[in-house]
């Protein structure tokens, strides 16, 4: 199910305003802790999960934000959820990394959502359900030894597994090339997965790729790795950004996927849908800043 | 069943495959575990015949089986993962605690993991410092784990059944390996004919031995698993001895745990002797001190536990950091000033 050009740069501005409003509530203390702002990556989300059923499983990282509004999850939920309010997407329990609604899980662990991931594809070939797991990870997650476990796995049991490697190219400060020996495609040839890598911000050039991958995992159940090389334009999280900024201003320049998919589209079409993420992304927060703090329902302390 | 069951070994072995038979969600994943081998302990054996679609051996690769397991929970199976070495499970650590026992209270009550991690601990065996370890003292107190240790007096096979069938959330399941060839306890008989047993109505049950016929009991003990063999023998030597008598409390369920059984018998012999495999320091016996001396301040209490070290491979070795008969029977009589 292709979306169309409006469809996909609205989920793209979505997840670019809601980011945005996010870093900025950390300066009135109404967020506390920490966040990871996918601002800058927001074609791989959109590309790849617009390819997704709704019996099929997604597992996110603690860069989950753009992974859940692109699965179709609320703003307004996740709001409350990144406030520490009841009536976020976990009731404030899990905040920021830790969140599940409907098929969509995330969690604050490096590597260790792979399995689970694997575990429930495995669920469904068991069952004969037909639905698949996609598990995005990031360039840094490569170091854990879990990974590649796992890799293994999926492809003795053939399990319908999609891996995502979304290569921002610094795991918080540290350069992938201080971090990945070989190339991460090898890594899954090694192991007998197909991997296709693309080197674009483009959600046109992403979503049909990921679609035949998809296809591919659903028609033989076979495990498959998308590489997609992206940018962020944040920092890894909040103030911890080392990089040349001089760099990132023309990373930006060069790959934002607002821009480049944002010329496709017409004024008249573009405004009122960037004026309607507004004002959905402010009601938002307005309404995640009204709501009640939790309780643990009367538990004895 | 056709066969009599009389050992440890053979109950957990046909609990696991009646489970296998009333719940097709079952599956089986660890190492090794496939027949005609059936597992380093032989606990799974005969389950990859009889259902060789439910049952997976896995790579070395404990904590993606783990991983793996918790998916499988999450979406409607109850997967068992065996452990081939209870030292093993460090490897898997971080599944158990960061993953399955979070999930349901993290999401906010929308899932569930109902897993079963089975795993042989406990020395005397001779396999030296990374084979021998009883590791379950690092699992107990995590939020959402529940840790469960059969032993001879209470049916292991039903316990672990149990176990897989009703579990709603994540459970260790700690077989000592010495264990499994001791026999099912038959009180009144045997090793057991000084004995009665209560057994409370715990899904997980504690069960209460004393001396029969004996109006007062001198001290408690409390112990789970294989250490109850040893605490049977040092009970009635100090009986047959000292005319001391031990009323042994014998824990099922380790974590979170319930001190009812033990508030009682305390009640009566306000002195408490805890018996563990695991080093003495910060452990299962400490707790159980502790909440005990909360409740009843006027307590004698007493720790026996391993030596703070890693366990010797050389048998004088194991003797000497091991907990023992003896060493049970020398710190009750110290503490009750028999010397």
């Amino acid at each position: 199910m292709m979306s169309s050009h409006i469809e996909l740069y609205r989920t793209m501005y979505l997840i670019r305003r809601f980011e945005e409003q996010a870093l900025a509530e950390f300066s009135t203390g109404k967020l506390v802790g920490t966040t990871h702002a996918y601002i800058g990556q927001e074609a791989n989300a959109v590309g790849v999960i617009s390819n997704l059923k709704s019996e099929d499983v997604v597992w996110s990282n603690h860069r989950c934000h753009g992974h859940f509004l692109a699965y179709g999850g609320e703003p307004a939920a996740l709001a409350a959820e990144l406030m520490g309010k009841s009536t976020g997407i976990v009731g404030g329990r899990g905040g920021s990394q830790h969140i599940h609604w409907k098929n969509f899980f995330s969690n604050g662990i490096q590597g260790g959502i792979v399995p689970n991931a694997a575990g429930m594809a495995l669920s469904s070939k068991i069952d004969g359900r037909g639905s698949i797991s996609a598990v995005f990870i990031g360039d840094g997650t490569l170091g854990q030894g879990v990974v590649y476990e796992t890799m293994n796995i999926a492809a003795l049991w053939q399990l319908p597994i999609l891996f995502v490697v979304e290569n921002n190219h610094f795991a918080q400060t540290t350069p992938v090339e201080m971090a990945i020996a070989g190339s991460i495609v090898g890594r899954f040839e090694g192991f007998g997965i197909n991997a296709t890598e693309l080197f674009t911000s483009d959600v046109l050039e992403i979503l049909p790729v990921a679609e035949q991958v998809i296809g591919k995992i659903r028609s033989t159940g076979c495990p498959a790795a998308i590489i997609l090389n992206t940018h962020r334009f944040m920092a890894h999280s909040k103030g911890d950004d080392t990089r040349d900024k001089e760099m990132v201003k023309k990373l930006r320049q060069k790959y934002d996927p607002l821009q480049i998919h944002g010329l496709r589209l017409d004024t008249a079409d573009k405004e009122p849908c960037e004026a309607e993420v507004n004002q959905l992304i402010d009601a938002a927060f307005f309404h995640a800043n009204s709501a009640d703090l939790p309780s643990l329902n009367g538990r004895p302390a | 069943m056709t066969k009599t069951v009389t050992t440890v070994l053979e109950s957990l072995n046909e609990g696991l495959r009646t489970a296998m038979r009333k719940d097709p969600n079952v599956i089986l994943l660890g190492e090794d575990i496939l027949d005609p081998y059936g597992g380093a302990f032989k606990v799974t054996k005969g389950c990859s015949t009889e259902f060789p679609e439910r049952v997976f051996t896995t790579p070395i690769s404990e904590a993606a089986m783990l991983g793996i397991a918790n998916g499988l929970a999450m979406s409607g199976k109850r997967p068992v993962v065996e452990i081939m070495f209870g030292d093993f499970i460090t490897l898997a650590m971080d599944q158990i605690l960061n993953h399955a026992s979070k999930f349901h209270w993290m999401y906010n009550e929308s899932v569930d993991v109902p897993l079963v991690v089975r795993t042989p601990m406990g020395g005397r065996r001779g396999y030296g410092p990374t084979h021998s370890q009883s590791l379950e003292k690092h699992f107990l107190g995590i939020p959402g784990l529940t840790v469960i240790a059969p032993n001879s007096v209470i049916d292991a096979g039903d316990l672990l059944g149990t176990a897989i069938l009703e579990s709603t959330g994540p459970i260790l399941f700690v077989e000592h390996k010495l264990l499994y060839t001791s026999s099912i306890a038959k009180i009144g008989q045997g090793d057991w004919v000084d004995f009665s047993l209560e057994v409370d109505g715990a899904k997980y049950p504690t069960a209460t031995l004393g001396f029969s016929g004996v109006t007062k009991h001198h001290c408690t003990i409390a112990t789970y698993g294989y250490n109850l063999e040893l605490a049977k023998k040092a009970a009635v030597e100090l009986a047959y001895n000292d005319e001391i008598f031990c009323e042994i409390i014998v824990l099922s369920q380790l974590s979170p745990f319930d001190l009812a059984a033990i508030e009682a018998s305390l009640k009566k012999t306000k002195k408490l002797v805890t018996i563990e495999e695991a080093g003495l320091t910060l452990g299962w016996g400490s707790e159980v001190i502790a909440q005990a001396c909360e409740g009843q301040p006027d307590l004698l209490v007493k720790r026996v536990a391993a030596i703070d070290l890693p366990i010797g491979n050389s048998k004088a070795l194991e003797d000497v950091i091991l907990p023992s008969e003896q060493k049970i029977v020398q710190s009750i009589r110290e503490m009750l000033k028999l010397n």
